[in-house]
């Protein structure tokens, strides 16, 4: 394949797919081979994060919620939404509404109360983590030529879950008359892109992710690509979910996906690879990163967080729920994305897990672990679900995000209750307590139901 | 002022977000009172929700203002 291509593709913003690039023939299997070819390529944009935002179970902001998680902070607790006692699950990580002080969310801040009426909540959290990440950033268009050259990707798991519930009882009882305009709108998955792009009029791509509980992850990946290829230069990309109603967890306590046992002290309930767990906690919230072209970003003097260097993705062709019993997909995806960075898989110092407190926690440890091999012992990974819960969609945005934020700050954060490893391993896996330590290259991981993976490398850029 | 506009009047100040001196009898929901078509349709549901009458679409369609809310409903209920 010639990928001398590239070159004309590196020059400018065109669109034009390079000569050679792609199809890939089906005997080359995965991006493996393309990635290697690809990897160094000195016309290849450079894609860095310059802005952050985030709604977390946690905490309301980036900051808020980062502090908190470094000291060994749960954001679970009883359910308060609405009245859980049918359900097999009592608790869950729900976002802390308030009057926005003490890191409490308060969804004045980000929309209109009578705006607020006419959309789903995970439209409202991505709406909001949007609006930290753009203000973070400092990007805002000043012409028609900024603004087509910046575009949104925000997804989500299920979207307007809620929303739909609601409207399909109202519906039974009431008629078609009584449904409102505002009832698809405020329930699409990308209306929260739709919505951002409407804000600020950013005139780019449009697009947005479902992959399940990778969907965070796929975005940025996906947004970091469209930067790559030259369809945008800036990209503001992430997840939000907003699951926490009785027909979600219903649906999810069906599958025997969530933990069930723990009524009685919900902080304890998420604990990734402990013996104890029994299912994960589900979240809720949002996580928005902005993504922009190295050049334009230091053109304007942008604060850098760090470079997206490699992405991966792989389907498992395996089961609706289940990962297989040694997760090659996982492995493949995350083996995608060292070849797309051109690094050694040993370089990795800190690994975010997609570690929901089930079973699969150990599977991916073993991919993991084949992933690093002999670097093992080098190795900090942990599961900061064990802390905010499962957010579904927006759960690879938050911690793509906290794997920056550990590279900034050179911490890795703790993995929550992790008593009685359930494996044995030489990679640290954090628990109870944070590890301070160099990390320069950070993976995260995401895996969704359906058996689809992504997997993210970023790096520090050092200035 | 009837107490017809007076609970109409709450209804768009609700909905539309707008302050209470602005809804006049001859404010446009549209051209005055900031609501998009979709707004529209969602106060009509109000209206026919808080009066407890049917507003056909063609009917909802002649409802441009305060005033023709006011007026409609008046002869409706």
């Amino acid at each position: 394949m010639g990928f001398t291509a590239f070159s004309i593709f590196g020059d400018g913003p065109g669109g034009v797919m390079p000569p050679g690039a792609a199809p890939l023939s089906p005997s080359q299997g995965a991006v493996y081979h393309f990635g290697k070819e690809m990897s160094g390529d000195k016309h290849m944009r450079r894609v860095v994060v310059t802005g952050l935002g985030m709604v977390s179970p946690l905490a309301s902001g980036v900051e808020a919620t980062w502090s908190k998680l470094l000291a060994g902070e749960s954001g679970a607790g009883p359910i308060t939404r609405f009245d859980a006692g049918r359900l097999a699950t009592g608790y869950a990580c729900e976002v802390p509404r308030g009057d926005g002080s003490n890191g409490t969310f308060n969804p004045d801040d980000f929309m209109e109360p009578k705006e607020q009426r006419k959309v789903d909540d995970f439209i409202l959290y991505g709406m909001a983590a949007a609006q930290q990440a753009v203000e973070d950033s400092g990007w805002m268009p000043k012409d028609e030529e900024d603004r087509v050259r910046t575009g949104v990707m925000i997804g989500s798991g299920i979207g307007g879950l809620q929303s739909i519930a609601d409207t399909a009882v109202l519906l039974h009882e009431r008629g078609p008359r009584r449904v409102s305009p505002f009832f698809i709108p405020g329930a699409l998955i990308n209306l929260i892109s739709g919505q951002v792009s409407i804000r600020y009029g950013f005139k780019g791509p449009n697009h947005a992710v479902v992959t399940a509980c990778s969907t965070g992850a796929h975005a940025i990946g996906d947004a970091a690509r469209l930067i790559q290829w030259g369809d945008a230069d800036v990209m503001i990309a992430g997840g939000a979910e907003s699951p926490i109603s009785e027909i979600g967890i219903a649906g999810f306590n069906a599958c025997k996906a969530l933990s069930t046992g723990r009524g009685d002290d919900p902080t304890k309930a998420s604990r990734p690879w402990d013996k104890d767990r029994d299912g994960f906690v589900m979240g809720e919230g949002a996580g928005v990163v902005v993504l922009e072209e190295y050049e334009h970003a230091l053109a304007r003097g942008a604060k850098i967080y760090g470079e997206v260097i490699g992405y991966g993705l792989s389907g498992d062709a395996h089961h609706i729920t289940a990962p297989p019993p040694n997760h090659e997909g996982a492995e493949r995806a995350m083996k995608a994305a060292v070849a797309r960075a051109g690094i050694d898989a040993g370089e990795i110092d800190y690994v975010n897990a997609h570690g929901t407190s089930t079973m699969a926690d150990t599977i991916e440890l073993g991919a993991v672990e084949r992933l690093v091999g002999d670097a093992a012992g080098k190795v900090t990974m942990s599961s900061t679900k064990s802390s905010t819960g499962h957010l579904l969609g927006a759960a690879g945005a938050i911690e793509a995000i906290f794997c920056i934020l550990a590279m900034r700050d050179q911490v890795a954060p703790p993995t929550l209750n992790l008593d009685n490893p359930d494996a044995e391993t030489k990679i640290d896996l954090a628990p109870n307590a944070k590890v301070e330590r160099e990390i320069d290259v950070v993976l995260s991981n995401s895996f969704g139901f359906g058996g689809t993976n992504a997997a993210l490398i970023m790096r520090r850029v050092k200035t | 002022m009837s107490d017809i506009a007076d609970r109409v009047k709450k209804i768009v100040v609700e909905h539309l977000g707008v302050e209470e001196e602005k809804v006049t009898e001859n404010a446009s929901f549209i051209d005055d009172l900031g609501a998009d078509s979709l707004d529209t349709v969602e106060l009509v549901m109000a209206f026919e929700e808080e009066f407890g009458i049917e507003i056909p679409d063609d009917a909802a369609e002649t409802i441009q203002t305060f005033g023709d809310a006011v007026k409609f409903i008046s002869e409706a209920s």
